[in-house]
């Protein structure tokens, strides 16, 4: 058993056990806790998988900007526990068991009908300046359309999270 | 040396997990959550097999997933205050109609 296979087993556990946990508890907060915890764990991963840049952006991007963006919602609309309901209960009932049947299914046929070609740490070394010279030539059409995007996703954030108050306020003026 | 069928088997456990949980959770935030966890899932497999066709393309892609993610997060928790405004709930349950 190989040192990588070792790491591999110790983030993937990490991880699995911090979604699974996501799904457990009841509280907003603990759950979006959790989730860090699986990215995180992710990050680990992918330094396992040789993609260093891709792990930094994980951890400042998603744990980082975005959990925090979460964290930031849940504590202003002051979420409290959810309560169970008749919905809720029949999903489990059926989803619970129907998921794990599909994932073991899936794992099975991964498993039995997939080439074992082990993936080497830092097979494919994915340094930054190699990836930006790929997004500003080959993929720069989609770069320049995710900036758009980001800008359309801001203003609409403004705009529906304005008070209505606010909004009719400025149309009196 | 892991092989590259482990990856994909935690990148399908962790997108049943995000499935599971959108379909169990009654809070529209933690809805939310499962939603990046089945986000998450894909990552790893892109990474993954990028790492195993020696194709830098699939790591630039998961940058475009990142950002289709934070727009999607940006504006879903907009639309989660502009919900929490005008019907004080966050239990899906009860947001049934578009509108009021």
């Amino acid at each position: 058993m190989s040192i990588h296979l070792i790491m591999f087993i110790a983030f993937g556990v990490v991880c699995v056990a911090g979604a699974i946990n996501l799904l457990a508890q009841s509280h907003p907060i603990n759950s979006a806790l959790s989730l860090i915890a699986v990215m995180g764990a992710l990050a680990g991963e992918f330094l396992l998988l040789g993609a260093e840049f891709v792990a930094a952006v994980q951890v400042i991007v998603y744990a980082g900007a975005i959990m925090v963006l979460f964290v930031f919602v849940i504590m202003l609309l002051n979420a409290g526990a959810e309560e169970r309901t008749q919905g809720s209960r029949v999903a489990i009932i059926l989803g619970v068991p129907g998921m794990i049947l599909g994932s073991v299914l899936l794992a099975w046929v991964v498993l039995k009908h997939s080439g074992t070609q082990a993936v080497a740490v830092g097979a494919l070394p994915g340094p930054p300046s190699t990836i930006g010279q790929l997004l500003f030539h080959q993929f720069l059409l989609p770069f320049e359309i995710t900036s758009v995007l980001i800008l359309i996703a801001i203003m609409g954030a403004v705009v529906l999270a304005s008070k209505p108050e606010a909004v009719q306020k400025r149309k009196e003026h | 040396m892991v092989p590259l069928s482990y990856y994909l088997v935690l990148s399908g456990i962790l997108f049943a997990c995000g499935v599971l949980g959108f379909l169990i959770k009654r809070n529209i935030i933690t809805i939310f959550m499962s939603i990046e966890l089945m986000l998450n899932g894909v990552n790893l497999s892109f990474v993954a097999f990028a790492a195993h066709w020696h194709a830098l393309a699939g790591q630039i892609f998961v940058f475009f997933v990142m950002v289709v993610a934070a727009a999607e997060s940006a504006v879903g928790l907009a639309i989660i205050i502009a919900v929490y405004r005008t019907r004080e709930t966050l239990n899906v349950d009860q947001v049934n109609l578009l509108k009021l």
